[in-house]
């Protein structure tokens, strides 16, 4: 296999509140990006799957363990040359379309922001050029350059987002709840598009959502997230055919089925974590088989398959 | 008739338009809807598609630019003296309504549970409040009927919490506080405009078992305002799929699901993520929701309908009926229309539905 485009180590991410008391928001989480896949993380809300891509595009200083990203480590304080690279390969989409986008700025400067900062256009012209280009690529036509974001509806305006991470030409795309704002038929769209653009440019994506029907279409491979630990990890097909923890059960077992027949008679599961007695932080990983992996204590692991 | 099957809230012919600074916007043209005691309906659309508005009519809560061209809103309660009363929201007063009905007949949960509550009262005394105004109760039974709700609605420790504010809680909790300020004047009808849209799909799953709960226990006419299908399918006894002001298709939830009959419907199903194939692509409606500042010729899904007739671009369809209780607003139904399929992805997931259904009975 070839080598991983993003590699976290262990990362941990604390926010200290007062003297006496931190929120520990991630607590030692470890998974692979390879280039050209897409990586899904789902949780609920506070279960630190924002942090993660936030700490990983360096908007927070991670308080311990290692990120590698295309080869160098981008922990700690980086030179000047990492933290260009890093600004470059490594872009963000936002979740909501409306606040990520400055409604004091035209399309084209929102998109073309990147190529002034880090000099990549030539000229004039050949920014106009790279910004219509990329405004064809996502589904807008260049005409709408010109525009301001609040001339556009909800789906545009995501793939103007879109289009202002594509422009640096990155590795890697950290998709934050990037569609959970637009509605079912326009979600649609934008996964698609963000298909294609994948085939097209091979880049990798970090999808981060609560809605794991949408992850499940789009990821090769998927880490389910609980109070800032990694429960459960894999490809999707070993998460969706064979969820081993209750957690991933009860999530998989919330969303809703577009089958009226079988979901009036279905209840979803309910996880109590405080009344589970499951402590996280005294479970290890175990191995389900192949890339699966479930974090638990020995003899969680083996009540929940049901083997010794 | 029995007790179950009678209408309580009855939209007729409603249509509004919105004065704006462009123009004129025709927001909902012509709906019909029906609303029996003790039943769920669901209305389906993309935004804009003017479902909102609808239910805002109904509640006296349009802004101050809408027009209201013509319709009415029959709503049939029973008053005080134990007399079935009918009468026409659309006709009274904004106070009248406020008065009378808002909150206290017909009380409404909105989306965002962030903003629906006042960061400044504790959530005891934002509960409690309907209870003065409508019910004149005095201090004392409203707060054990307030502790009484907020038990009911699933929040532990219920007396601990009345005294917190909304700030304290979590998003999924403030959504069951705004439940039970709803609940609070033992309303008739509930309407719940996007109730989970906010929440994750764990604590979606929680609050719409809890309103069917509820809604059982009270007997109460639920109405959902909502996009995402699998909600209705969990929740709804009757589907209204609006597009572009319009109704452009009804029937029973099984209807709906089983036997849609409108190319859009084709489409809002089709484009749910399927859980069980592996496709590379999500089918998507192509385009966008027309405009309604410029109100389209014919049919107004025409330019996304890629079954589209000549006779869409002329004229707007009427509403076919296809059983009892299931009609749709598409000239495929008209009788020399030519037969036209739904798509084979869509049929074959809809057997797959029906085969899954099998093995639940």
């Amino acid at each position: 296999m070839s080598q991983p485009l993003l590699k976290v180590e262990n990362l941990q991410q604390f926010f200290p509140i007062s003297r006496t008391y931190t929120v520990k928001a991630v607590n030692g989480v470890s998974f692979e990006i390879y280039p050209g896949e897409t990586y899904g993380l789902v949780g609920e809300s506070g279960s630190g799957k924002t942090t993660i891509g936030r700490s990983i595009i360096r908007l927070y200083n991670p308080t311990g363990g290692k990120l590698t990203f295309n080869g160098r480590d981008i922990t700690g304080k980086m030179d000047s040359d990492t933290r260009a690279m890093l600004r470059k390969e490594m872009q963000m989409i936002f979740q909501d379309p409306m606040a990520s986008l400055n409604p004091r700025k035209k399309v084209a400067d929102i998109i073309g922001e990147g190529l002034d900062i880090h000099h990549r256009a030539s000229s004039r012209n050949d920014r106009a050029e790279q910004i219509s280009e990329m405004l064809k690529k996502v589904g807008l036509s260049p005409e709408h350059a010109a525009r301001y974001p609040h001339q556009f509806s909800g789906g545009q305006r995501q793939r103007v987002g879109i289009a202002r991470a594509l422009i640096m030409n990155p590795k890697l795309i950290i998709a934050d709840e990037c569609i959970s704002a637009l509605d079912v038929s326009i979600q649609a769209q934008v996964v698609n598009l963000m298909k294609d653009i994948q085939e097209e440019t091979g880049c990798a994506y970090l999808f981060i959502a609560h809605d794991l029907s949408m992850v499940k279409y789009i990821s090769d491979r998927i880490g389910v997230l609980h109070r800032g630990y990694m429960v459960e990890a894999g490809t999707k097909k070993e998460i969706f055919a064979n969820p081993i923890h209750p957690y991933t059960k009860s999530l998989l077992s919330a969303i809703p089925y577009p089958n009226p027949e079988v979901e009036k008679r279905r209840q979803s599961i309910v996880y109590n974590y405080a009344a589970s007695g499951i402590d996280y932080a005294k479970g290890t990983e175990h191995s389900a088989g192949g890339s699966h992996t479930v974090l638990a204590t020995d003899e969680e692991f083996a009540a929940w398959t049901g083997k010794q | 008739m029995s007790e179950q099957s009678k209408t309580i809230l009855d939209i007729r012919n409603l249509d509004i338009s919105f004065k704006t600074n462009a123009g004129i916007v025709h927001a909902i043209r012509g709906v019909n809807l029906d609303l029996c005691k003790g039943e769920t309906v669901a209305i389906v659309g993309e935004s804009g598609s003017g479902k909102s508005v609808t239910m805002k009519a109904a509640m006296g809560l349009l802004d101050s630019n809408a027009i209201i061209n013509s319709g009415e809103i029959l709503f049939t309660y029973t008053d005080e003296n134990g007399a079935e009363q009918t009468v026409d929201l659309l006709k009274m007063s904004k106070k009248q309504l406020r008065q009378n009905f808002n909150g206290q007949r017909i009380a409404m949960v909105f989306q965002d549970p962030m903003t629906s509550l006042d960061p400044t009262m504790t959530i005891g005394k934002q509960i409690m409040e309907g209870m003065f105004l409508h019910k004149n109760m005095d201090k004392k039974a409203a707060r054990e009927r307030a502790i009484e709700l907020l038990g009911l609605v699933g929040i532990p420790d219920a007396e601990k919490r009345f005294r917190n504010y909304p700030h304290q809680l979590s998003g999924g909790m403030r959504q069951r506080v705004v439940i039970a300020i709803a609940l609070s004047a033992d309303p008739d009808i509930l309407i719940c405009d996007e109730p989970t849209t906010a929440l994750d799909v764990t604590i979606q799953a929680r609050i719409l078992e809890l309103i069917m709960d509820i809604q059982k226990k009270m007997k109460l006419s639920v109405i959902y305002i909502t996009h995402d299908l699998g909600v209705v399918a969990k929740v709804a006894d009757y589907v209204d799929v609006m597009y572009a002001g319009k109704i452009v298709e009804v029937g029973n939830v099984n209807e709906i699901f089983y036997e849609p009959k409108h190319p859009y419907t084709w489409g809002l199903l089709s484009a749910m993520p399927d859980l069980d194939t592996d496709d590379d692509r999500l089918y998507s409606i192509p385009g966008s929701p027309p405009n309604l500042l410029h109100e389209p010729k014919g049919d107004a899904f025409a330019a996304r309908n890629q079954f589209a007739m000549a006779i869409d671009e002329k004229a707007d369809p009427p509403l076919f009926q296809v059983s009892r209780t299931h009609f749709a607003a598409t000239w495929l139904l008209h009788p020399d229309a030519p037969k036209i399929e739904m798509p084979k992805e869509l049929q074959a997931r809809l057997e797959r539905a029906r085969k899954e259904v099998e093995k639940f009975k």
